[in-house]
């Protein structure tokens, strides 16, 4: 059996809510939740995805932090900034092509999801995946997920010229290889403030 | 992204705590020449600083108030420096810190042994120069030196005698 793995499947997410209300049970962040919901297409959709940290093999977070706060552990986990260095200067989260990283104002600090490193390091589940009724989030290995789903996990990213690798999985249709996020694909015309709407 | 500035702030976790041993020894030397340099400038600033030192001269008492084997305490060169003026039976006058050397118990004048004493750990002190007769105490007390002016004794300053080592 394989090393287990996280795995994001948006199309299982119900929006329940329950892995940031478990993230948020954590002592170590008592009361701050470091996943959220991300609605999709929130004008046409109810549809939501869990938005957790991705762990790229090349941090954008970290290469960006003038202070040295964030760090990835030998097994690729990239962790929250660390307290004593965070200046609180959220270059990390501009930076982050996924959206991950949270400024918290009220401790001046960035906070992320550090894959519960408390619990996976000694072989435990993040605390999302054990929650999430759907499994929309899912840690396990990978013969575990082609037994269970029909789509395929990748983990290669295309934003433009640059294509990024990541720690965890999204699951997508059947055949796909990576995903090409097409910055001019993303903005909707009603995100977008037409002169008739001024008018 | 620059090199350099990647080996100096290492994204991973174990390269973060890395030492190298460059590093190691460039620490160590910075580190033990500054411990050397400021170890040496402490030994230079304290051997110069007794040097020089005024006090204001103060008036203690008058002298035929004095008679031989007699002691006066008084203050100097601030209100909370206990001395003691001592006139020896043989009229020379001495005077000194009342603070025994040992463990800070305040000295007395035994006028029958011409001696100053500490009852705390029986040691002694000579009334000539202050140097330990008998005892735990390590150094000679501080001599205060003094000047008669008209008939007045005045303390001007202290003297500390070479500790023996």
């Amino acid at each position: 059996m394989s090393e287990r793995q996280f795995y994001i499947d948006p199309s299982r997410c119900i929006g329940c809510n329950a892995c940031v209300a478990a993230c948020a049970e954590c002592d170590t962040h008592a009361g701050v939740s470091m996943i959220h919901l991300e609605t999709i297409e929130r004008e046409d959709s109810v549809q939501t995805t869990p938005v957790i940290c991705m762990h790229c093999e090349e941090p954008a977070c970290a290469m960006v932090c003038p202070s040295d706060a964030i760090k990835r552990t030998p097994d690729g986990v990239v962790q929250t900034s660390l307290k004593p260095r965070c200046i609180g200067c959220t270059n990390c989260v501009y930076a982050c092509p996924f959206g991950v990283p949270k400024y918290e104002a009220a401790i001046d600090q960035m906070m992320k999801c550090d894959m519960c490193y408390d619990r996976t390091s000694v072989g435990k589940k993040p605390m999302c995946a054990t929650v999430c009724p759907s499994q929309a989030l899912m840690y396990g290995t990978p013969e575990e997920i082609a037994e269970q789903r029909s789509g395929t996990p990748i983990n290669e990213f295309v934003f433009g010229s640059r294509t990024i690798r990541t720690k965890v999985n999204l699951m997508v249709p059947q055949g796909q290889k990576r995903l090409e996020v097409k910055a001019g694909a993303t903005i909707r015309r009603s995100d977008l403030l037409t002169s008739s709407r001024l008018g | 992204m620059d090199e350099r500035l990647r080996e100096d702030f290492p994204i991973d976790w174990e390269e973060d705590g890395y030492v190298s041993r460059r590093e190691f020894f460039k620490f160590m030397t910075v580190a033990s020449g500054g411990l050397a340099l400021g170890s040496l400038g402490l030994a230079a600033w304290s051997r110069g600083r007794r040097e020089g030192i005024s006090f204001e001269p103060k008036r203690i008492a008058r002298l035929d108030a004095l008679a031989p084997g007699s002691s006066l305490a008084f203050n100097f060169p601030r209100e909370t420096d206990i001395c003691l003026l001592v006139r020896r039976p043989d009229g020379a006058l001495s005077a000194f810190s009342r603070r025994c050397t040992h463990l800070s118990c305040p000295v007395d004048y035994q006028a029958d042994k011409d001696r100053l004493y500490c009852p705390c750990h029986n040691g002694a002190f000579s009334a000539e120069d202050g140097s330990v007769l008998q005892g735990p105490p390590p150094h000679p007390l501080p001599a205060i030196t003094l000047e008669v002016r008209d008939g007045e004794v005045w303390a001007t300053g202290v003297r500390h005698a070479k500790v023996r080592s």
